[in-house]
């Protein structure tokens, strides 16, 4: 019952976070230069008064700013973004089908990078001042500094062009669709290089944490019992320490994970990946600005409800939270 | 009468806070490395334009020259000198990178400080605050503002600040709840200092050792935000940047590798630079750490 209140609490709180995105939202639209009237009068190469004012009615730009905001909030809670002109679609829609996409590319980099972390992390703490552990460290601040995109060109320049290994842009090829075996395969060729480009951040993030939360642990009290028990390393390690030092790495993938998405707008553009980052570039370019608004929120959203999930399973998983 | 300088016995030597803290900086060689790279960076800055005036905007040379005599660094698809493009970007990159770590250091320090110090609700309601920006995606706000109030340093500058200011706010907090109920600090409100002079003269200057390390990987985190907006096309369109390049020769990646790699290898070194110089610091300035 405890926890059914608890959890409650944790979905009003995602929500107001959610209300306040839109505030920010709806106060941007209106502190910047000009409104979507003016920029679509623009579009259109200038309008007698009279349609502009007729344009301004039907947007609601008329009415107060307070009934705007709540007609805003009402109409996003409904499922409308608003329109983007340049596409004339609603901008849900135009999101929707670029979702799975960007879900596919950040799961998958955020798997790559937790596991492959952790593994890299893990061997590293246990032996500190080997070349390995070395090599771990000059990795993670390479993965830290580089920009992803130009990593990313990088990739493509050396595994796509001079070594043509994989595919270099798109999600799949057109031809491939003659079996859902095919195609499976075709978009996984696909995936591999963007989704390394966008976990190697990650994989310095992970790498490091878990190496200093691996060696933190191999110094406490139980790790100590547990050898004087006789256990053999890879026991003490694997299956005593691991659990303990991956709380912080968990912990660290929830947090990140809206940079994670923030980074997928890059790496689509890079690798012109048909998912909702490529499509904020778009409306980049376009000056499409309800569209990118309606990003920006669908993403927080995405963003909201992970973290209410991580916090989920943290709960069931460690008894010592409360 | 011996000076105690000349005669090296450990339990004399005085504190000399300036000097432990070099010899502990000095003897981190990745953190030395750190600081040459961000002197050549700082040296091309200053000079490279004097150096090498070619401007970067000028179509100097045929399209897509490779690398060679005449141009070092090879041109782009429009015929830019691809060097000159890398020595007049270095001074947008840099003034980005230190003026968006000033600004997100400012608001990152009075919602901190102020959190920190008054606790109650004024606590709680600004780090719900912070936990709101931590949840947007700093990138995408960042695009946001930028698109919205038309790409310009200035806007570039700011938008970082606002998105990345957090980190340093919940630092800053976290210290200052350590700090605030040790003794001098209550000596000082014993003695009627006001909250403005405790926050700032008082406690402020003993937190200063992360938020140090903080401000020095702030710097990476802006240069890297400076090239991701230009590389999406949202840079100041006045700017030769780094990441304009990278962007604009998007679509040449195969027939102009050099156009990509060498400004590409430019952010790296700098961004490596200052997190060799922000780990140097960190371990000099918390010597605790440094037994690992």
């Amino acid at each position: 019952m405890k926890f059914f209140f608890a959890v409650l609490r944790k979905i009003g709180y995602a929500l107001l976070l959610l209300v306040a995105v839109l505030v920010l939202n709806f106060m941007l639209i209106h502190i910047a230069p000009g409104d979507p009237v003016d920029t679509l009068v623009g579009e259109m190469g200038g309008a007698s008064p009279e349609l502009i004012a007729k344009l301004r009615a039907d947007y609601g730009l008329d009415r107060s700013l307070p009934e705007q905001l709540f007609t805003y909030i009402v109409n996003v809670a409904k499922g409308n973004l608003g329109m983007s002109f340049t596409y004339d679609q609603p901008v849900i829609s135009l999101i929707l089908d670029r979702l799975p996409a960007t879900l596919l590319l950040v799961l998958s980099a955020l798997v790559m990078a937790v596991l492959l972390g952790t593994f890299l992390g893990v061997v590293a703490a246990q032996k500190p001042r080997s070349p390995f552990s070395h090599f771990v460290t000059i990795l993670s601040l390479a993965g830290y500094s580089a920009p992803v995109f130009w990593t990313g060109m990088m990739l493509l320049i050396l595994l796509s062009y001079w070594v043509p290994l994989f595919p270099s842009f798109g999600m799949s090829d057109v031809g491939a669709r003659e079996s859902s075996m095919a195609y499976a395969v075709d978009v996984l060729r696909h995936l591999i290089l963007p989704a390394v480009t966008l976990a190697s951040i990650y994989l310095a993030v992970y790498s490091r944490l878990a190496r200093a939360s691996m060696m933190d642990v191999l110094g406490s009290d139980y790790i100590r019992t547990a050898r004087s028990k006789g256990l053999s390393e890879r026991v003490v390690v694997y299956k005593h320490a691991l659990k303990n030092a991956l709380l912080p790495v968990v912990t660290m993938a929830g947090l990140q994970f809206s940079q994670l998405i923030a980074g997928a707008v890059v790496v689509e553009t890079v690798f012109s990946w048909p998912g909702m980052g490529q499509l904020a570039f778009e409306s980049i370019l376009r000056r499409d600005h309800t569209l990118l608004l309606g990003i920006l929120f669908f993403s927080t959203v995405i963003v909201v409800v992970v973290n209410l999930l991580t916090d989920l399973t943290y709960r069931l998983l460690d008894p010592r939270i409360k | 009468m011996d000076k105690p300088e000349t005669t090296p016995s450990e339990d004399f030597v005085p504190s000399r806070p300036l000097v432990d803290f070099w010899r502990m900086f000095a003897a981190n060689r990745a953190a030395l490395l750190g600081l040459f790279l961000a002197l050549v960076v700082t040296a091309v800055t200053l000079f490279g334009p004097m150096i090498y005036p070619t401007d970067p905007f000028e179509l100097v040379g045929a399209p897509m020259s490779p690398p060679g005599v005449e141009f070092p660094l090879g041109t782009d698809y429009l015929g830019r000198d691809v060097l000159a493009g890398i020595v007049h970007g270095a001074r947008v990159t840099v003034l980005v990178g230190f003026s968006a770590t000033l600004c997100m250091i400012i608001i990152g320090l009075i919602v901190g400080v102020v959190a920190g110090f008054y606790g109650g609700w004024v606590e709680s309601l600004l780090m719900r605050v912070t936990e709101f920006f931590q949840v947007l995606p700093g990138l995408l706000l960042a695009m946001v503002l930028v698109a919205l109030f038309s790409p310009s340093l200035l806007t570039i500058i700011i938008s970082i600040g606002v998105v990345s200011w957090t980190g340093v706010a919940r630092l800053t907090r976290a210290e200052f709840l350590k700090v605030k109920t040790r003794e001098y600090v209550l000596a000082e409100r014993a003695m009627g200092a006001k909250d403005g002079s405790i926050m700032w003269r008082v406690i402020l200057p003993n937190c200063l050792p992360p938020l140090v390390v903080a401000a020095a990987l702030g710097v990476g985190v802006s240069v890297l935000f400076e090239a991701a907006l230009s590389f999406l096309g949202l840079g100041d369109p006045n700017a030769y940047s780094w990441g304009y390049m990278i962007g604009s020769s998007r679509d040449f990646i195969w027939e102009t590798w050099w156009a990509v790699t060498f400004p590409g290898l430019a952010i790296f070194i700098t961004v490596l630079s200052v997190s060799l110089i922000g780990d140097g610091l960190n371990d000099a300035l918390n010597p605790k750490l440094r037994l690992r």
